[in-house]
């Protein structure tokens, strides 16, 4: 007669399994999948409780929080995945407001058939972004929806953090003459993930640029405390942000091409795909915009921080009614940089 | 690192210098305007700034060479009934998918609906999607001028050779030298035509080459010149029209000699002659039915041609009543002479043919032209 | 119309493919609608076709052109050729 072992559960099939309904319905294999990915990945205090919120004392100031879906596709891409990407983006609107970021949950929508092994992957790289950036997931949901009804995969996460007092950016607190920085070049996430999709490939691989940005902006508050607006390009890219700013300020900007730093390779990238970089996504750069007497200063303290070496003045803001954002072009012309008519595609005209 | 035969081409300084040698050519007190047919040509303007660069006395027209803008609004409807027949994948490039046919609907909005509508880059895209779904019948809505045609006679050549049985092409391929007497031909009221010459396309051209354009010159008396892509191209381009301007002379000249030659690629012409035969007429948006100006499947495809495999009915539906694309494609009005322009009709929520596409007059004016006029206004 | 760009032939490859490279950037196209396409090369790339072949000297000699009128100057300011 064989002895049955006492409390043996076989362990999850990362290898080979795939995500199933029972995953998402509170029982067993929910609280397995749980503990032997999410808990062990994630480890921290806080989970180790295992209850289904986390206490934590926050410093005295004033709080921020931000949140952030993510349904990105393809899910894995140069440089990145959904995952880091996921940490990135809401450490970054945390620190978009000058704060420090503390703490993030994450909650996950999973698709039925979902292979385990990816998203292993895409948690362990959400565990190392998230040791990297010295932000813990401290709590997190689970779900799982019908094959079809997700992408995969989508993460939502939220963050919260301190400001430190005497920090206020906004972006209402664009004034004309200010100046307008960026930290580095733009366009190459969007590029990145393009470009997987179109099968374009590049002697000097092109990555996402996803990183998380507190580091630099608490580098840049040392050097300049009353940063006016901060705000990182994603999605529509610079244009978009700028034009976000303008009319939130009620200004003008002016910015020209020659001095937005751009890579060579994103930008022939553009050419094949017919985008224009102004418009593509980033998720490790930000724009900042402040006094023009601190302009220098906080050019040399973006460029003293590994994530900004390419930073540059780009641009001012100057008084306009109609709040255009207008760029000198390298050609030598003027022209209105718009808002984005719904979703950048490619052209062919 | 620069990239070769672009950046040169793009330099700001030889702009500048070439921008003084035009301003000195130009008579003072004599207008000029010149038609950029093609929607690149719009586009580069544009995003460049080029007519900054320019003296007043030279207007540029934008021209309806933007195959998109010129689609009418009943074969978009086409387009999005084609999608919804079941089994049906349509495959389209990305600057159809949000035009609004009848009633807002667009292949967007049809996909959002449950139609299975796919973005292809290149045609080669709806060979695989036919390939990799053998139970689907896979439609490619084909738009575009001379230089989007040879790749679909190609696409359709290799799909009748491999015995693909689930493709088909809803063909939309227009002509550019009839579109251009199109505008030629209209009369106009006051003046007589409105136009000093015209600014030929760059890669039409490279496919049909300079001769289809002499008709210009010899029945019309306007100067040709084709023009490369790039802004010191169109730059040189105006120059060489302002020169045949105040000279008289109407020719046909080739700045873009790099791609562009007399009789342009055979091999390409003969690959669109083999597949396609001209329609009879093709409607336009905003000009009306133009003769001989569009292409279909010759009966040896038409096992390949999305109209006769689905039975296809040819409707009309008309434009709006306040729509001005007509007379602005004509370069007879501006964008900010039509009285919707910039209020009911957007880019956004475009009426007309001219809004439909960034290269269309009206949207291209909406996104950089606006600026000038509302700081005239203010001025 | 026709968003086109001039792409380096750094490869060819089989059924009259083509590996272009343009400012580092590498994408498939085909060569179905040009003859005589040689590594070196370079060509105009449409919606992933080869639609001409771009002739070297003639680039050359447009950009001279261009130059040669950059340094002239504006001494055209009698003449209304």
């Amino acid at each position: 007669m064989s002895a049955v072992r006492k409390d043996y559960i076989r362990p999850v099939d990362f290898k080979h399994g795939r995500v199933d309904l029972t995953h998402g319905s509170g029982g067993r294999a929910m609280a397995q999948l749980i503990e032997e990915l999410f808990l062990h990945v994630f480890d921290n205090e806080w989970l180790r409780q295992m209850n289904d919120q986390a206490t934590f004392s926050v410093p005295a100031g004033r709080m921020v929080m931000a949140t952030d879906a993510h349904v990105i596709s393809p899910l894995f891409f140069p440089g990145g995945d959904i995952g880091c990407l996921s940490v990135h983006g809401t450490v970054n609107d945390v620190a978009m407001a000058g704060a420090r970021p503390l703490y993030l949950s994450a909650s996950f929508i999973l698709e039925e058939g979902f292979p385990l092994a990816d998203l292993r992957r895409i948690v362990e790289s959400m565990g190392r972004a998230a040791q990297t950036a010295g932000v813990p997931i401290v709590t997190g949901d689970t779900k799982v929806v019908e094959q079809g009804k997700a992408d995969g995969v989508f993460i939502t996460t939220t963050g919260v953090g301190v400001v430190p007092a005497g920090v206020n950016i906004s972006g209402d607190r664009a004034r004309p003459g200010d100046r307008i920085l960026v930290s580095g070049t733009l366009g190459d996430h969007g590029v990145a993930v393009m470009s997987k999709r179109e099968n374009l490939s590049f002697e000097t691989a092109i990555e996402s640029d996803t990183a998380a940005l507190h580091g630099l902006v608490a580098a840049m508050l040392d050097v300049v405390p009353d940063i006016h607006c901060l705000r990182d390009p994603t999605r529509g890219g610079l244009a978009t942000t700028l034009n976000e700013l303008a009319r939130q300020s009620a200004v003008g900007m002016n910015i020209r091409e020659t001095a937005i730093p751009l890579r060579t390779e994103v930008g022939a990238a553009c050419e094949f795909l017919g985008l224009d970089p102004l418009y593509v996504a980033n998720e490790g750069k930000l724009v900042a915009i402040c006094a023009a007497a601190d302009a220098d200063a906080l050019l040399a303290a973006m460029r003293g921080h590994p994530l900004g070496t390419s930073a540059a003045i780009i641009g001012e803001v100057r008084q306009d009614a109609n709040c255009f954002v207008e760029m000198e072009t390298a050609f030598g012309g003027r022209r209105v940089v718009d808002w984005l008519t719904g979703e950048q595609l490619p052209r062919i005209c | 690192m620069p990239i070769k035969y672009v950046d040169e081409f793009r330099d700001g300084q030889l702009a500048r210098r070439m921008a003084e040698k035009i301003a000195a050519a130009v008579r003072p007190g004599r207008g000029y305007r010149f038609m950029e047919f093609c929607g690149g040509h719009t586009h580069a303007i544009s995003r460049y700034g080029l007519q900054d660069l320019l003296p007043p006395e030279i207007r540029l027209i934008h021209g309806p060479g933007c195959p998109v803008c010129v689609l009418p609004i009943a074969r978009i409807d086409t387009a999005v009934t084609l999608a919804r027949q079941p089994g049906v994948i349509l495959a389209s490039y990305a600057d159809m998918m949000r035009v609004p046919g009848s009633k807002g609907m667009s292949l967007i909005k049809a996909k959002a609906a449950g139609a299975d509508v796919r973005m292809v880059y290149s045609v080669t895209d709806a060979m695989r999607l036919a390939r990799e779904n053998p139970q689907r019948e896979v439609v490619f809505f084909a738009i575009g001028f001379e230089t989007t045609t040879p790749p679909t006679a190609l696409l359709i050549k290799q799909a009748a050779q491999s015995g693909i049985g689930n493709l088909s092409v809803f063909c939309n391929h227009v002509l550019t030298p009839p579109a251009l007497r199109g505008i030629l031909d209209a009369p106009h009221p006051d003046e007589g035509l409105a136009l000093d010459g015209v600014i030929g396309p760059s890669h039409v051209s490279a496919v049909i080459g300079t001769r289809p354009y002499e008709f210009v010159a010899t029945e019309y008396g306007r100067p040709v010149v084709i023009a490369g892509f790039e802004p010191l191209d169109v730059m040189q381009a105006v120059l060489m029209l302002v020169q045949q301007a105040n000279a008289g002379r109407a020719e046909v000249e080739n700045e873009y000699v790099r791609a562009v030659t007399r009789a342009g690629n055979a091999k390409a012409q003969a690959l669109m002659e083999e597949v396609f035969e001209l329609r009879e007429r093709f409607e336009w948006r905003g000009l009306g039915w133009l003769p001989a100006s569009a292409r279909r499947l010759r009966d040896g495809y038409a096992a390949f041609d999305a109209e006769r495999r689905f039975a296809v009915e040819a409707a009309v539906v008309p434009d709006h009543k306040a729509c001005e694309c007509g007379a602005i494609l004509r370069g007879i009005k501006r964008p900010q002479d039509c009285k919707v322009f910039g209020t009911v009709c957007t880019p956004d929520n475009p009426i007309g043919s001219c809004m439909v596409s960034s290269e269309g007059a009206c949207a291209a004016h909406y996104s950089y032209g606006r600026f000038r006029d509302q700081r005239a206004v203010n001025a | 119309m026709c968003l086109a760009i001039p792409a380096r032939v750094i490869e060819l490859l089989d059924d009259s493919g083509a590996l272009v490279d343009i400012g580092g950037v590498r994408k498939e196209i085909s060569l179905g609608l040009v003859d005589g396409v040689g590594v070196g090369d370079y060509v105009i790339v449409h919606v992933g076709y080869a639609l001409a072949r771009l002739d070297e000297e003639e680039a050359a000699r447009t950009l001279a052109l261009f130059a040669e009128m950059g340094a002239l100057e504006t001494e055209e300011a009698g003449h209304a050729d």
